[in-house]
């Protein structure tokens, strides 16, 4: 099980916990991407607590501050209006890991003894490729001559390795892979990872407005060992348990401890969920690609006017295009914060530049002969654009359109990562549980939904398109 | 009712039209006639306000031709080009009554004025439904000619009407055309290359090069008195073929 995968289990025992006072009026958002944009959501008030390792906060969340205690690093976040549980009861450090008949043949036992083996390939998750506590630092602190390193989802690189296009990876010490894959966590011989402290990090405020959740919180204290932990990833992993089944079987079954597992979609029957999740996607879809139908088409129309307001408009619409759709949602973050909002402000970039262009082309592109009659019959600028200009552009917009309407569909999958939702929550499970099944339950509803989406659109451009201009595209050519 | 005065325009350092001065009286027809590019299409654009001149002034009616009053006089002319230049998404009927449609005519007048126009240019009151792609190229100029009459215009201009159709149409629609014009008595501009085509609808015919009129009057004035070897020389390349023809067939 991955650090994240913990997270998500621990947070379904939060939750339990919050559930438990519904005056507290909880929600939970449980596929939140990247350690930033939980810590950011918890410190603009988005959400009120999360699961963190000490680690991660010393040496990347509050990495300029040198801080070197748990104490300093207490203090440190309660300037910042968070408090801190102590230590939940196990240490999930970063360990290097290879396939043990590998690293057998190798006579690899400790982290130093990879210089001798230049020609390795790893992948590393790809917070890891980038922190500081990360690969760059472990490079530097061995003096590892590696190059061939790629980034990749932590999840995908258990499969990597398994098929032999990986020799090492990076992983967690609970991790419920190591036995089944029957991978050596290498020793860290030269000390480098640092300890990775589970905690629960909560709003200060938060023991004003509920004090017996953040009471509940310091109880889950010392509660789970590193074994405990291991076993209860296995169980989620391996044995395909559900998240919430496996939290809210560990919180039943420790004594003293009185939380009530929350309510998941786990207990929805599948077409509970399906249709929930659909729900979820066509509204970000339809919410995102109505909005930028309605302020595409103006733009198209404005730059096919002005051929200044072309280069601008079309540059950066282009530039939008541009951005992957992660960082999108990072950038958003700050400004709207999780779940919907930022992912259909995010897709309604996206749907943008194809109206845009579309529109722009397909008025640019009218025989110059028919815009000059309209203009010498003494047609004013707007009648023309109603009644000559539109008519002759619907198919390229109508196009444009569809076009959107299908990226829209398929990127939408991708909100699941901030919290939107939709088809992407199966896709983003089923890939950190290696389940195909799960992956399938949303990838085919969402291919379904583009095919149906097209489909729709052919509908309407065939009650649109003027039957002049489907009896032959050149009415021009003037043969007897 | 039509006066061009030391109109110049020019394409970056092309000079389309140089100082030209033109007028054109109530009921004239005025054919413009010359080699390519010798501007005498731009001279047409001009006049319907598609081009604005860089030097000098059209005055139509006695008024000034200005970006601000150019809607209006659009209004008062009626423009038809080489290939007709019909909108593909609107049928016939459409077509000719886009403009009247949108200034709110009464539908009554409307349809009146649709019948009494395909009687006057004979196009066949089944094909009002049909749109220019269901059309041959002579049915399109005459649906085309129909939309430039619709208001009833003061000053019909036309380029090029029949250069895109086959000689047999051509012919039969030069003969249609020329009776259209004398049974209405409107003032018409009309562009064309054919020194026949001229003859046969002009009173006066301006012949052109260069961005520059060389001589204005009858065919038989420019024949019998050109007034450089350019004139002598284009009407000679034009009336070569024929007598070559007449030799021939004795």
């Amino acid at each position: 099980m991955s650090r994240a995968g913990w997270k998500v289990i621990l947070f379904m025992a939060v939750c339990g916990l919050v559930f438990e006072r519904p005056a507290a009026a909880a929600t939970h958002t449980a596929q939140l991407g990247g350690t930033r944009v939980v810590w950011n959501a918890l410190l603009s008030g988005e959400i009120d607590a999360y699961p963190e390792y000490t680690g991660t906060l010393l040496q990347e969340i509050l990495a300029s501050e040198g801080l070197s205690t748990v104490d300093e690093l207490s203090v440190a976040l309660s300037s910042r209006g968070i408090g801190m549980t102590a230590s939940l009861g196990f240490n999930n450090t970063y360990a290097i890991g290879m396939r043990s008949e590998q690293a057998d043949r190798l006579g690899v036992k400790a982290i130093s003894d990879l210089r001798g083996h230049p020609h390795l390939v790893f992948g590393f998750g790809n917070e890891f490729m980038d922190r500081a506590d990360g690969w760059p630092g472990l490079q530097r602190h061995y003096r590892l001559p590696q190059t061939d390193v790629r980034g990749l989802d932590h999840d995908l690189a258990y499969r990597g390795l398994e098929a032999g296009t990986l020799d090492a990876i990076d992983l967690y010490s609970t991790d419920a892979e190591i036995a089944y894959y029957d991978l050596r966590a290498l020793q860290d011989d030269l000390g480098f990872f640092p300890e990775y402290d589970a905690v629960v990090l909560y709003r200060l405020d938060l023991a004003e407005r509920a004090p017996p959740v953040v009471a509940s919180f310091h109880e889950l204290a010392g509660r789970i060992d590193a074994a405990t932990m291991s076993t209860l990833n296995a169980r989620v992993k391996l044995a395909g348990e559900s998240e919430s089944a496996v939290a809210a079987g560990f919180l039943e079954q420790s004594p003293g401890l009185q939380i009530e597992p929350g309510t998941d979609t786990a207990g929805q029957r599948w077409w509970q969920r399906l249709w929930q999740r659909t729900a979820e996607h066509l509204a970000l879809v339809a919410i995102s690609l109505s909005a930028a139908i309605l302020f595409a088409i103006p733009l198209g129309i404005l730059a096919a006017r002005r051929e200044r307001v072309a280069h601008v408009v079309l540059a950066a619409a282009g530039i939008l295009q541009t951005i992957p759709s992660l960082a999108m949602f990072v950038f958003l973050i700050p400004l709207l914060g999780i779940g919907g909002p930022p992912a259909v402000v995010a897709l309604f970039l996206y749907s943008l530049l194809p109206i845009i262009r579309n529109t722009y082309a397909g008025l640019k592109d009218i025989p110059a002969p028919i815009i000059e009659s309209a203009v010498a019959l003494g047609l004013p600028p707007n009648a023309r654009l109603r009644v000559v200009e539109l008519p002759l552009a619907i198919r390229s917009i109508l196009a444009g359109i569809k076009t959107s309407a299908v990226i829209n569909v398929g990127t939408a999958t991708l909100g699941a990562l901030i919290g939107a939702g939709g088809y992407g929550q199966p896709i983003l499970t089923g890939i950190r549980l290696d389940d195909m099944g799960l992956i399938l339950q949303g990838a085919v509803p969402a291919a379904l939904l583009a095919l149906l989406v097209q489909g729709l659109f052919e509908a309407i451009e065939r009650t649109l398109l003027p039957r002049g201009l489907r009896l032959q595209t050149n009415a021009l050519g003037a043969t007897d | 009712m039509l006066e061009l005065s030391q109109v110049s325009k020019r394409y970056g350092d092309n000079h389309a039209l140089k100082s030209v001065d033109l007028a054109v009286a109530v009921g004239e027809t005025v054919v413009l006639i010359g080699p390519s590019g010798c501007g005498k299409s731009t001279l047409l654009r001009l006049i319907v306000g598609l081009l604005r001149p860089d030097s000098g002034t059209v005055t139509f009616e006695g008024q000034v031709l200005t970006a601000a009053s150019l809607l209006k006089t659009r209004r008062r002319m009626g423009y038809v080009i080489q290939e007709g230049g019909l909108f593909p998404h609107l049928t016939v009927r459409g077509n000719v009554s886009v403009m009247a449609r949108h200034l709110q005519r009464d539908a009554a007048w409307i349809e009146t004025r649709l019948a009494d126009l395909a009687g006057l240019v004979r196009l066949p009151a089944t094909l009002m439904d049909r749109y220019p792609a269901e059309l041959s190229g002579g049915q399109r100029q005459r649906v085309s000619l129909m939309r430039a009459l619709m208001l009833d215009p003061d000053l019909l201009l036309l380029d090029e009407p029949l250069g895109a159709l086959d000689p047999m149409i051509r012919y039969q629609l030069q003969q249609e055309l020329k009776a259209i014009f004398d049974e209405l008595g409107k003032t018409v501009v009309m562009v064309t290359h054919d020194i026949a085509e001229a003859a046969h609808f002009g009173q006066r015919l301006v012949l052109m090069r260069e961005g520059q009129i060389v001589q204005s009057g009858s065919l038989k004035a420019l024949a019998e008195n050109p007034a450089e070897p350019f004139v002598e020389a284009f009407i000679t390349a034009q009336l070569e073929p024929m007598s070559r023809l007449n030799a021939v067939l004795g």
